[in-house]
């Protein structure tokens, strides 16, 4: 990493700390996000700021254990180890938590976390294409809103909702801007630096700044490809599953180290939601907030077309020579959906390759020696 | 031309040298050194062969040791060189079954040798001959002997995939009173299953080639075959595919350059 865009992004979550507790020192209030699908429109028109809480470091997950089993999920072990040892500080300055009910695992640790601090849980239906399911989710929005209305002490106007929906739509094309620039050969950002960029955005306390460093960012880059020519010639790797970030992109470390390059990531913090548009105005803006979120192609979902589909398309705009999906041990839901994953990439005659880890790094080796066979196949 | 190629196992160290008139095998274990018992193996490759160092013209590391040898040129993953390997051996073979001292692999390869797909075992040790080493000191015996004493008409259950449980499994076996022949006929089982589970995932195409440390005991050798339904290929040297394999692609990278 070298042009001082990137350090700026490496740097959004140091920044933001101080940020959000001088916001707060003003009477702003601070609202913590675990997950995509968690509606942060609301939030940002209820006048408070959404941030995205710490979850993708192993260092809290030993306290987490004296309390949750062992063999769950590493990311819910460690979102809820970083809130019970009080080490995340985007959680501490957080007047209260949304979580919502995508696996059950998450479900049962919000439970848990209660305790801790506000925690407002949405039922996130699973049944994709059913009516019932839809209005379901409706209504959780409307008692977001209401929740968050009582919570923070304001009224959220469907006009602040729209200006929100604007904002966000914003944010989210910045950012398949600056994905979609690695459907060049060679891609201008290494794995490591897109995981950097598209998972510190989260912890941005302020919209129009982050849309505008993604902007110059993606500016910058188209500029100058000198960066990109290191690449040249290296296996094109997609990263699909489980969500990774700073903290868990061991695997995104060792295809580098590898000499490949993971040039896209359809995970939570890369192109899963990148597409999710809402088109402006006309309706009730809970109706286009709910299709939107119900969008979301995660493995929650059932049945999750759109992720296979996503993937397809992944493979042939970025020109993919290999798929690694991840999972993190005990992740049902992804884990049984490689199944289908690896059908439809190997139907296209793609190599891939099923890893089941967790955050430690116990299994180095073994994945080591997995993805350099991968990268082997490909060369 | 002469290149040699390395495979340092976990348990054993393996290496074989090509020279125009006839290739060596040395095998050693690997001890807590891999870089040591790489070195060792260079020098028995050049004793047997009647070289010296100065005739190698490339080495070629595999193995979960592949990184600690200076003296290697290049270091290509195990998979890759075992299918090399075996299509110089066996050309006909199109599914290996690797079983070694801590991975089991199974590894689907082409007409010319190279990788289609391939499987291998998460980092439990369950499906491996770390399995079996651990079921041989709980019996009292060497996992040497354990080959011998064979497959069993009506061989124990073990239950546990665990190899930490396995072992407190079989000691209550062995305090219930059953059979040893039994209990190790079990032992032999639960390791085919585990390895033949991960191969159907994959798919598995005849032939099928049974390979490492573990394919020298006759009773897992019977009972993957049984377990997968078809035989099993055992090639000559069977712990020497990946070395071989190693030492073909050296070979072939300096034909190329």
């Amino acid at each position: 990493m070298s042009s001082a865009t990137l350090e700026d992004f490496a740097r959004i979550r140091e920044v933001n700390i101080l940020k959000i507790k001088e916001a707060r020192e003003l009477g702003k209030k601070v609202v913590g996000i675990y997950c995509t699908y968690c509606p942060q429109e609301l939030i940002l028109a209820a006048g408070a700021i959404p941030v995205s809480l710490c979850g993708t470091s192993e260092k809290p997950i030993p306290a987490a254990e004296e309390v949750l089993p062992r063999n769950l999920c590493p990311l819910i072990k460690s979102s809820y180890g970083f809130a019970a040892t009080d080490t995340c500080p985007f959680f501490h300055l957080a007047d209260m938590v949304i979580g919502e009910t995508t696996c059950d695992g998450k479900k049962k640790m919000f439970e848990i976390m209660q305790a801790i601090k506000p925690v407002h849980v949405m039922q996130l239906p699973h049944l994709h294409q059913v009516e019932a399911a839809f209005s379901l989710w409706v209504e959780e929005l409307r008692r977001l809103r209401s929740r968050l209305e009582e919570e923070l002490e304001v009224t959220i106007s469907d006009e602040a909702i729209w200006q929100a929906i604007e904002r966000v739509n914003r944010e989210t094309r910045a950012a398949k801007a600056i994905c979609d620039l690695n459907r060049m050969d060679p891609p201008p950002l290494s794995g490591l630096d897109l995981l950097t960029v598209t998972w510190s955005r989260t912890f941005s306390s302020d919209k129009e700044e982050v849309i505008t460093m993604l902007e110059d960012l993606a500016g910058e880059l188209q500029a100058s490809r000198r960066e990109a020519a290191v690449r040249a010639g290296q296996p094109r790797i997609l990263l699909t599953g489980c969500p990774v970030g700073i903290g868990s992109e061991k695997v995104i470390r060792l295809v580098e180290e590898a000499g490949g390059t993971v040039v896209c990531m359809e995970n939570c913090s890369g192109y899963k939601t990148l597409e999710l548009q809402i088109e402006m105005r006309g309706e009730d803006p809970l109706i286009a907030l709910a299709r939107k979120y119900m969008s979301v192609p995660c493995s929650c979902m059932s049945p999750n077309p759109y992720r296979l589909e996503l993937i397809e398309r992944i493979m042939a705009d970025f020109k993919i020579h290999a798929v690694i999906d991840l999972t993190w041990q005990a992740c049902h839901t992804y884990n049984i959906e490689a199944y289908g994953v690896s059908a439809l990439v190997r139907g296209k005659g793609i190599p891939y390759l099923h890893l089941e880890s967790d955050y430690s790094s116990s299994d180095l080796e073994n994945l080591k020696l997995r993805i350099e066979a991968l990268l082997e196949m490909v060369a | 031309m002469v290149v040699v190629g390395l495979d340092i196992g976990s348990v054993a160290a393996k290496g074989v040298i090509l020279t125009p008139d006839k290739p060596h095998r040395a095998l050693l274990p690997t001890g807590w050194s891999p870089r040591d018992a790489g070195e060792q193996l260079i020098d028995q490759l050049l004793c047997l062969s009647g070289r010296k160092a100065a005739d190698i013209e490339d080495i070629v590391a595999t193995g979960y040791g592949r990184a600690s040898i200076p003296a290697a040129r290049r270091v290509v993953s195990e998979i890759k060189c075992h299918a090399r390997g075996i299509a110089a051996i066996c050309p006909e073979v199109r599914t290996i079954v690797d079983i070694g001292g801590q991975d089991s692999k199974v590894i689907r390869v082409d007409n010319d040798g190279r990788v289609v797909d391939f499987a291998m075992n998460d980092k439990c040790a369950a499906g491996t001959g770390r399995f079996l080493q651990v079921m041989a000191n709980a019996l009292g015996m060497d996992v040497s002997e354990l080959g011998a004493a064979g497959t069993h008409r009506d061989p124990a259950i073990i239950n546990s995939m665990c190899t930490v449980f396995a072992e407190t499994e079989i000691i209550s076996l062995l305090a219930r009173g059953v059979d040893k022949e039994r209990i190790i006929g079990g032992i032999h089982l639960s390791v085919a299953r585990r390895v033949a589970a991960m191969a159907r995932r994959m798919g598995v195409e005849e032939k099928v080639a049974f390979t490492g440390g573990v394919a020298l005991n006759p009773a897992v050798r019977q009972a993957l075959a049984g377990e997968l339904d078809c035989e099993l290929v055992i090639p000559p040297n069977c712990q020497f595919t990946g070395a071989l394999g190693a030492a073909l692609l050296a070979r072939e990278q300096l034909v190329v350059s």
